[in-house]
C-alpha cells in the first residue's frame, strides 16, 4: 500500500509527543483521541446510571400497585431516565465516535478547536452534578418529563433552577462539539477528501452538526424563558398573565424533533459504514444517502408539531404537520433499500459489528412503521402519551442509536487499542442483547394500543401480562451489557489478541491505513487519499 | 445457543399469557385499539388497521429481501460481492412507490381529520375541566356540574404498600365516584380545559383525546351508538397523581339520561359556588374558542359530599386527632402547590406559614379550601372531617397559631 509510508513515517517522527502520565493526561489533554476515550466512558457511565433509572421504573411496575416508590419519586425517575440517556448517554457517545473517526476519516490530525474540544468535554460532569444531586434535595428530582412542560415544571421544587442551568450546560457542551466538527470537515480533509469522497459517517455527523447548532439555542432560550417565568415575574408560559403554556410546546418541540435526528443521523453513518465492510462490497447509492440524510434534516424543521397534535391546532395545522410528517418516511426508506441494496449479493460475514448493524436495519425499521402509524392524525389522537408511543421511541433509540454505537465501538475499538475483542462474548452479548431488547419493548405496543397511558406509576390489572415480560426484559437486557464492558475493558487493557492494521478484511477508509493502535498523533502530514480508501468508489479502482 | 433459551423462555411466557388473558381490558382490548363505539371510532380504527397492514407488507418484502440475502450471500457459501453499487432507475423506483403509497394513506386519514374537526350543531355541550388530580363536568346551560375522582376502593388500595390485593378491587384505577352521564345518539360538544397544569381527557371508545391546558378551550366532539360504560384516563403527565385521575363515561339512552338530568337538577343540594369555580383564568379570552365563556355562570351543584361521621360532628374531635389526620389529608392533596414545608413556591403559590388566611378568622379559611381562588381549586369533595384535620393542621404546623376547625364548622359553611 503506496500510503502507510506517509504515516509510518510521521509516527516516528513525533514519538516524543506522547500523552502526559497520570490523572492530568486526561484533565488536561486537547486530543482528539484521548477526549474521543472520555466521551465514550462518561456515555457508558451514564448509560449505567440511566439504566438503574429505568430498572426501578421497570420493577415498580412489574406489578400493579405501589410496591417500591412514591409516585412523586417515580415521575422524577422517568424524567431523570429520559434526560440521562439523551443528553449524558447518546449523544455523548456519538460525540466521542465523532472525537476518535472525524480526523482520522478524512486524514487530518486533530480536530480544529482542540481546547474548545477539551472544555466542551469537561462542562459534561458538572451539568450532570447539577442535574442529578437535585435527587437529593428535599422537594426531589425533576418529575414533570423531560419535555419539561409548562405549567406542570414550574411546580418543581427547589431544584429546578439546577434543572435549567444543566440544560443550559449541556447545551454549550454539544454546540461547542458541533462546532468543532463541523469546521474540521469542511477546512481539514486531506487533499483529494472531496466532500463526495467522504465516509458516510463524516457526512451524517456533519449534517448533525447543523441541526445541533441550529436547535440547541432554542432548547436554551425556551428553558431560560422557564426561568424568568418562574423568578422574575414574567407570563411568557403561564395563562394567568397573559401567557400561552402551548407556546413553550412548539418552541421546545422546534428543538425536539430535530433532536430526534440528532440521536439517529450519526447512528445511520455508522450503519452505512459497517454494512460494506461486511458485505465486502461498496455502499449502495453513496449520492442518495447524502442527499436522503440532507432531506430529513430539513423535514425534521418543519414536522415538530406532530408531537402536539392533541393540543388542539386548527385543522390546517394539523393536515401539514400531518402530511410533512408522513413526507420523513420517503427518504428515510430510501436509506433502509440502500442498505438491503448493498447487503443484496455481496459476500457476507457476521462479525458482532455486522450482526449489530444488521439488527439496527431490521429493528430501526419497526420502530419507522410505528413512526408511520403515528404520523397519522386521526389515529394519533388514540396513540399519543400512551405505552405505544414508548416502543416506538424505545425501538429508534435503543435497537437504532444505541445499537450503532454499539456495533461502531466494536467496530473500531481493535483499531484504537491495538486488540481484537472476544468474538465469541461479542456475539454473545448481541444474542442476549437483540432477544432482551425485543422482550422488554415490543409488549408495550399492545400495551399502549389497548390503554395503558405513559408516564404513570401504576397501572389496571388487565395490563399485568404485558408489564411483566417487559420488564423481565429490561432486567436481562441491563444484565447483558456487562458482556460488552468487560470484552472492552479487556481491549482497554492490552490483553487479547493482537489487530492488524486493516483489522477486517473488507475494511476501507484511511482510518485503516494508519497501525493498530493508532499513534497518538495520526496523519500530521496529509496522507495520499487514493480510490481504494474512498467510500464510493474503491470497487471501480479495483476494476482498473 | 443463548438465543434457543430466549426465545424458549418467552414462549413460556406468551403460553402463560394467553392463558390468563380472563381479566377483560378495561377498554375492552388486550391487543389492539378498541373499535369503539361511535362512527369516528370505526372509522379511526380502521384507519389504524390499513397503515398495519401496509407496514405489514412493505416489511415482509423489505425483510424478506434482507434475510434471504443474509442466509444466501455469505462469504461461507462461497457468495463472490458483485460490484454493482448504483442503479437510478432503481433508486427513483423506490423513491416513487413508497410516496404513492403515502398518499392513498394521506387522503382517508385527512378526510377523517376534517370529520372530527367538525364541532358545529351539538345538542349538548359539557365543560370538562381538569384539576390536580380529578375532572369536573358542567352541562352547559342546565346548572348541573360536578367533580369526579378516583374510586375509594381504588385509592385505599392504591398507596405505596397498601397491603390491598389490588386484583380484588373492580376496576381497579379505573373507577370514579361520579361518572360522566351522557345520552346516546346525540351529538356531544365537549370544551375542555383546566384550571393549573395541563391534563389530556382521553377515552378510548370513543376516540376522544383531547389536552385540558389552563387558558384554553378546545372542543372536540362525540356521538355515541350504544348504551354502556366505557372507561379513560388522564392522559397527559400532570404531576404526582397522574396515574390516578381515570374517566368514567355512562351512556344511557335519551329518556333515561334525562331523568337523570332532572333529578340532578332538582334533587342535588344546590349551592351558589364562588363564581371562580367556574370563570377561567384571566388569559381564557385570548383564545378564538369562546363559546364556553357566554355560557351562564354555573352554579356549581356539589356533590352529596360524603356525610361526615355523626360523633365527630356532635362532640368534636382533640386537636391532636385533628393534626394527625389532617397531615395525612395535607401530604395527599395540598403539598404538591403548598409544599410539605408549608413554604409554597411564591409567587404562584403562596406560602401557608404565616398566611392571614390560614391562620386567621376559620371561616376565610374554610371558604378558601371549600371554594377554592384562582389557581387554587376547590376542594368541596373533602370530607368535613378532612377539611377540619387539615385546617387544623395548617392552623398549628410551622409556627403558625391559629384556631381549631371542627367537623361542624365545615359542615355549617356548606349549608
Ligand atoms: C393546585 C395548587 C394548590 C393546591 C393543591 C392547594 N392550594 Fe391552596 N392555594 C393555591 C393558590 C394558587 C393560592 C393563592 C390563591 C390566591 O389568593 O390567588 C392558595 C391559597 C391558599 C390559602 C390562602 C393563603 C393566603 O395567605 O392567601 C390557604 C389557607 C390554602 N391555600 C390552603 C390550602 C389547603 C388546606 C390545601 C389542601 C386541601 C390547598 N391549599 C391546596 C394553590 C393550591
Ligand atoms: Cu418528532
Ligand atoms: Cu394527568
Amino acid at each position: 500500500m503506496a500510503h502507510t509510508d506517509h504515516t509510518t513515517h510521521l509516527h516516528d517522527d513525533h514519538a516524543h509527543h506522547g500523552p502526559e502520565k497520570g490523572i492530568m493526561r486526561w484533565i488536561k489533554t486537547t486530543n482528539h483521541k484521548d477526549l474521543g476515550t472520555l466521551y465514550l466512558v462518561f456515555a457508558f457511565t451514564m448509560f449505567f446510571i440511566g439504566g438503574l433509572m429505568s430498572l426501578v421504573i421497570r420493577a415498580e411496575l412489574f406489578h400493579p400497585g405501589l410496591q417500591f416508590v412514591h409516585p412523586e419519586f417515580f415521575n422524577s425517575m422517568t424524567t431523570l431516565h429520559a434526560l440521562v440517556m439523551i443528553f449524558g448517554g447518546v449523544m455523548p457517545a456519538f460525540t466521542g465516535l465523532a472525537n476518535w473517526m472525524v480526523p482520522m476519516q478524512i486524514g487530518c490530525s486533530d480536530l480544529a478547536l482542540p481546547r474548545i474540544n477539551n472544555w466542551g468535554f469537561w462542562i459534561l460532569p458538572f451539568a450532570f452534578a447539577l442535574l442529578l444531586s437535585t435527587l437529593f434535595m428535599p422537594s426531589g428530582g425533576p418529575a414533570g418529563g423531560w419535555t419539561m412542560y409548562p405549567p406542570l415544571v414550574l411546580q418543581m421544587g427547589e431544584g429546578f433552577p439546577f434543572l435549567i442551568f444543566a440544560v443550559h450546560l449541556m447545551g454549550i457542551s454539544s454546540i461547542t462539539g458541533a462546532i468543532n466538527v463541523a469546521v474540521t470537515i469542511l477546512n481539514m480533509r486531506a487533499p483529494g477528501m472531496t466532500l463526495l469522497k467522504m465516509p458516510l459517517f463524516c457526512w451524517t455527523w456533519l449534517i448533525t452538526a447543523y441541526l445541533l447548532i441550529a436547535t440547541m439555542p432554542v432548547l436554551a432560550g425556551a428553558v431560560t424563558m422557564l426561568l424568568t417565568d418562574r423568578y422574575f415575574g414574567t407570563s411568557f408560559f403561564t395563562a394567568s398573565g397573559g401567557g400561552d403554556p402551548v407556546l413553550f410546546q412548539h418552541v421546545f418541540w422546534f428543538f425536539g424533533h430535530p433532536e430526534v435526528y440528532i440521536l439517529i443521523l450519526p447512528a445511520f453513518g455508522v450503519v452505512s459504514t459497517i454494512i460494506p465492510t461486511f458485505a465486502r462490497k461498496t455502499l449502495f447509492g453513496y449520492d442518495s444517502m447524502v442527499y436522503a440524510t440532507a432531506s430529513i434534516a430539513f423535514l425534521s424543521f418543519i414536522v415538530w408539531a406532530h408531537h402536539m397534535f392533541t393540543v388542539g391546532m386548527p385543522l390546517a395545522g394539523e393536515l401539514f404537520f400531518m402530511f410533512s410528517t408522513m413526507l420523513i418516511a420517503v427518504p428515510t426508506g430510501v436509506k433502509v433499500f440502500n442498505w438491503v441494496a448493498t447487503m443484496w449479493r455481496g459476500s457476507m460475514t457476521f462479525e458482532t459489528p455486522m450482526l449489530f448493524a444488521v439488527a439496527f436495519v431490521f429493528l430501526f425499521t419497526i420502530g419507522g412503521f410505528s413512526g408511520l402509524m403515528l404520523a397519522m392524525a386521526p389515529v394519533d389522537f388514540q396513540y399519543h402519551d400512551t405505552y405505544f408511543v414508548v416502543a416506538h421511541f424505545h425501538y429508534v433509540l435503543v435497537p437504532g442509536a444505541v445499537f450503532s454505537i454499539l456495533a461502531g465501538v466494536y467496530y473500531w475499538i481493535p483499531k484504537w487499542t491495538g486488540r481484537m475483542y472476544s468474538e465469541f462474548w461479542g456475539k454473545t452479548h448481541f444474542w442476549l442483547s437483540a432477544v432482551f431488547i425485543n422482550i422488554t419493548f415490543f409488549p408495550q405496543h399492545f400495551l399502549g394500543l389497548a390503554g395503558m397511558q405513559r408516564r404513570v406509576p401504576d397501572y389496571a390489572v388487565q395490563f399485568t401480562d404485558f408489564n411483566e415480560i417487559s420488564t423481565i426484559g429490561a432486567f436481562g437486557f441491563f444484565v447483558s451489557q456487562f458482556i460488552f464492558i468487560f470484552n472492552m475493558l479487556r481491549c482497554m487493557s492490552k490483553s487479547g489478541v493482537p489487530a492488524t492494521d486493516r483489522v477486517w478484511e473488507g475494511a476501507h477508509g484511511l482510518e485503516w491505513t494508519v497501525p493498530s493502535p493508532a499513534p497518538y498523533h495520526t496523519f500530521e502530514v496529509p496522507p495520499y487519499v487514493g480510490d481504494d480508501e474512498t467510500s464510493n468508489l474503491h470497487d471501480t479502482a479495483k476494476a482498473h | 445457543m443463548q438465543k434457543m433459551l430466549g426465545l424458549a423462555r418467552f414462549a413460556a411466557l406468551m403460553s402463560s399469557l394467553l392463558a390468563s388473558g380472563s381479566a377483560l381490558a378495561y377498554t375492552g382490548a388486550k391487543w389492539n385499539l378498541p373499535e369503539g363505539v361511535t362512527e369516528i371510532s370505526h372509522e379511526v380504527h380502521g384507519l389504524h388497521m390499513m397503515v398495519f397492514w401496509i407496514c405489514v407488507v412493505i416489511g415482509v418484502v423489505v425483510f424478506g429481501a434482507m434475510f434471504y440475502s443474509v442466509f444466501a450471500h455469505r462469504k461461507s457459501k462461497g457468495a463472490v460481492a458483485a460490484k454493482f453499487h448504483e442503479s437510478t432507475t432503481v433508486e427513483i423506483i423506490w423513491t416513487a412507490i413508497p410516496f404513492f403509497i403515502l398518499v392513498a394513506m394521506a387522503i382517508p386519514a385527512a378526510a377523517t381529520l376534517v370529520k372530527m374537526d367538525d364541532t358545529r350543531n351539538a345538542d349538548l355541550s359539557i365543560k370538562v375541566t381538569g384539576y390536580q388530580w380529578k375532572w369536573q363536568y358542567e352541562y352547559v346551560g342546565e346548572d348541573v356540574s360536578y367533580f369526579s375522582t378516583l374510586a375509594k376502593t381504588s385509592n385505599k388500595a392504591r398507596q405505596l404498600q397498601s397491603g390491598v390485593d389490588v386484583n380484588t378491587v373492580d376496576n381497579y384505577l379505573v373507577d370514579v365516584d361520579n361518572p360522566l352521564v351522557l345520552p346516546v345518539g346525540k351529538k356531544i360538544r365537549f370544551l375542555i380545559t383546566s384550571n393549573d397544569v395541563i391534563h389530556a381527557w382521553w377515552v378510548s371508545q370513543i376516540a376522544v383525546k383531547k389536552d385540558a391546558i389552563p387558558g384554553y378551550i378546545n372542543e372536540v366532539w362525540t356521538k355515541i351508538d350504544e348504551p354502556g360504560t366505557f372507561r379513560g384516563v388522564c392522559a397527559e403527565l400532570c404531576g404526582r397523581d397522574h396515574g390516578f385521575m381515570p374517566i368514567v363515561v355512562k351512556a344511557l339512552p335519551e329518556d333515561e339520561f334525562k331523568a337523570w338530568l332532572a333529578e340532578k337538577k332538582g334533587g342535588g343540594e344546590q349551592v351558589a359556588a364562588a363564581a371562580t369555580t367556574s370563570v377561567m383564568p384571566a388569559a381564557a379570552t385570548m383564545t378564538d374558542a369562546a363559546p364556553a365563556a357566554e355560557a351562564p355562570v354555573e352554579v356549581a351543584a356539589v356533590t352529596p359530599a360524603p356525610a361526615a361521621a355523626a360523633p365527630a360532628a356532635a362532640a368534636g374531635k382533640s386537636k391532636e386527632d385533628l393534626v394527625a389526620h389532617g397531615e395525612k389529608v395535607y401530604k395527599g392533596n395540598c403539598a404538591a402547590c403548598h409544599q410539605v414545608t408549608g413554604a409554597g413556591m411564591p409567587p404562584t403559590f403562596p406560602a401557608l406559614v404565616g398566611s392571614k388566611v390560614a391562620t386567621g378568622p376559620k371561616a376565610g379559611a374554610i371558604a378558601q379550601v371549600l371554594k377554592g381562588k384562582n389557581m387554587m381549586p376547590p376542594f368541596s369533595q373533602l370530607s368535613d372531617d378532612d377539611i377540619a384535620g387539615v385546617l387544623t393542621y395548617v392552623a398549628s404546623s410551622w409556627g403558625n397559631k391559629g384556631e381549631i376547625v371542627q367537623a361542624a364548622d365545615v359542615a355549617a359553611a356548606r349549608k
